[in-house]
């Protein structure tokens, strides 16, 4: 079943110069259809400005879209009324751990999507606490957002998620601002997840190795969408993704520089022991 | 560590008086206010200083804590002091150059200092047993019944309580862009005082920039957490009243119904000089 399907998806924003007049309409989302399946992991790559975060924000109607239809678990998006009830099942966490918790205590913030739904009151300290522990933040229940690390802070942000019960997570590039052991425990967190729970994930990233991980990625130039396929149909294509200022993952790129000088290897090498065992068998 | 330090002046205790509903805590500050103003006499204020005294013993918080919010209004205590005592007319006691200090001056000037200092001690029991939540959200309770007039009190004790999370996080950002600043050169140190105001200002324009920046950027992650108002909102601690709030407002009501009964007492039978 899709979860979500996205049909000629146009999203056009006026740009206006320093006096305030008009200067013409920018198309950041071109004509993009595209369909994810229940519990998929997909990732979508494209370097800055390639419309990535526009194209998420249409799925839990933070932006409407100029032309074209979205559909989330069959329902219409845009047409949803009040619109906040779509974004009980499509969770978005967003890049900057700090701007996106409210509640003056991790508890406090797990429970503000809940209270906004309007949750019984009997019922919203189970779901903090059933998210906490999804989100494996259950020791830190009582902290002060504050006292915690930029990892911790999108664990607590993930779970204040959770704690709505979404289907699907939209994630805007959750860990650009983190370090690698905090990027480590959020995409672990995020993994199981998926695996454990069957969340869909739509994962923005422009860290390659994050989406070799996927079960899909997707690409994104200019606002439209150039690649949609397996992670090594995808960095197969080092010709084209350099194209659109993307890089491949490090070990995908030796393999491909490798092959350039004459090695015979197979394309779309993901990891080093892919490339380890191609190696072994090169003779 | 800038980020962990208490906001405002709360301290932090384990009491009875840091225990009570905020609500209660705010109709206290306001009748305590009352009281002083009501009362009149030694005899009243030695009530309200005994009322103080034992509502500051219970909640656990040293006197010096108490004391020090009034360092800041130290000059205002000696300028109303210093008018009282020199400007009263009145049987004159002392008599030098153009000044002369009556007997009336020395009571209404002790009588002032006496209040402006309860005032301050008394309202400070509010701020300083209650977390600045506790106290957004006593607020918002306390004033829903101006939701009839149109007022935004839920938005309000929103904007409040953000405001408050994001204190830390704005320090954090102006010592960072103050570093920015200082490594490319920028002087916040030394000069006279116009010099240090203009060096401020590419302190502030990236702070108020950013803040923006923030600003979005949480308004994006609240609407993405279903936040639409305060309507059908519930709360995951909402405020309840429990048997030591009732006792504590019944106490308060008495202490003032104590007040005004020895201010009436005393007017039909006066006493020199109470």
């Amino acid at each position: 079943m899709n979860i979500i399907e996205i049909l000629n998806l146009i999203h056009e924003y006026k740009e206006y110069d320093d006096e305030g007049n008009s200067s013409g309409t920018v198309r950041a989302v071109d004509n993009v259809t595209l369909e994810v399946k229940e519990g998929d992991f997909v990732a979508i790559l494209g370097h800055n400005g390639s419309g990535k975060s526009t194209l998420a924000k249409h799925v839990n109607g933070l932006l409407m879209p100029t032309a074209g239809s979205v559909m989330l678990l069959g329902r219409s998006v845009p047409e949803a009324d009040p619109i906040w009830t779509v974004r009980r099942d499509a969770g978005m966490i967003f890049q900057n751990p700090d701007n996106q918790i409210i509640g003056a205590s991790v508890e406090e913030d797990v429970a503000f999507g809940p209270e906004n739904m309007g949750v019984p009151q009997e019922e919203l300290a189970d779901r903090v606490t059933e998210a906490l522990s999804k989100a494996g933040m259950s020791a830190f229940r009582m902290s002060s957002p504050n006292a915690l690390s930029g990892g911790q802070k999108q664990r607590v942000a993930i779970a204040g998620m959770l704690a709505m019960k979404p289907r699907v997570l939209l994630m805007d590039e959750p860990t650009a601002m983190l370090d690698p052991s905090g990027r480590k425990e959020v995409l672990k967190t995020v993994h199981e997840l998926n695996r454990e729970e069957g969340i869909t994930v739509v994962l923005i990233t422009h860290y390659m190795e994050e989406a070799a991980d996927a079960d899909r990625v997707i690409v994104m130039n200019e606002g439209k969408l150039i690649m949609n396929g397996t992670p090594r149909e995808v960095f197969s294509r080092v010709e084209e993704l350099r194209a659109c200022k993307l890089t491949v993952p490090a070990m995908t790129e030796l393999a491909y520089e490798l092959k350039q000088e004459g090695l015979d290897l197979p394309d779309g090498i993901l990891n080093w022991k892919e490339l380890a065992n191609a190696l072994c068998n090169l003779n | 560590m800038i980020r962990d330090i208490t906001l405002g002046q709360y301290y932090d205790a384990d009491s009875v008086i840091h225990r009570l509903d905020p609500r209660v805590k705010l109709l206290f500050s306001v009748l305590y206010i009352v009281s002083l103003y009501a009362g009149r006499g030694i005899l009243c204020f030695a009530l309200a200083i005994v009322f103080l005294a034992v509502i500051i013993a219970l909640s656990k918080v040293p006197v010096k804590f108490i004391l020090k919010g009034l360092r800041s209004i130290v000059i205002l205590i000696v300028l109303s002091a210093f008018l009282n005592l020199f400007l009263t007319q009145g049987e004159v006691l002392v008599r030098f150059w153009i000044f002369k200090i009556t007997k009336e001056g020395i009571r209404i000037a002790s009588l002032m200092v006496i209040r402006i200092v309860l005032l301050i001690m008394g309202t400070s029991v509010l701020t300083l047993t209650t977390t600045p939540n506790d106290l957004t959200d006593g607020l918002e309770r306390a004033f829903g019944f101006l939701k009839i007039f149109h007022v935004p009190v839920h938005e309000v004790a929103m904007m409040m309580s953000i405001a408050l999370r994001f204190i830390p996080i704005l320090i954090d950002e102006v010592n960072k862009i103050m570093k920015a600043q200082q490594a490319r050169g920028a002087d916040f140190e030394n000069g006279g005082l116009i010099k240090k105001a203009k060096a401020m200002i590419p302190l502030l324009i990236p702070l108020f920039v950013s803040a923006f920046r923030r600003a979005s950027d949480l308004a994006q992650a609240m609407e993405a957490r279903c936040y639409h108002g305060g309507d059908g909102r519930t709360k995951l601690h909402p405020l309840k009243y429990h048997r030591r709030d009732v006792i504590a407002f019944l106490l308060q009501f008495a202490y003032l119904a104590a007040i005004i009964l020895l201010r009436i007492f005393l007017r039909a039978f006066p006493v020199e000089f109470l």
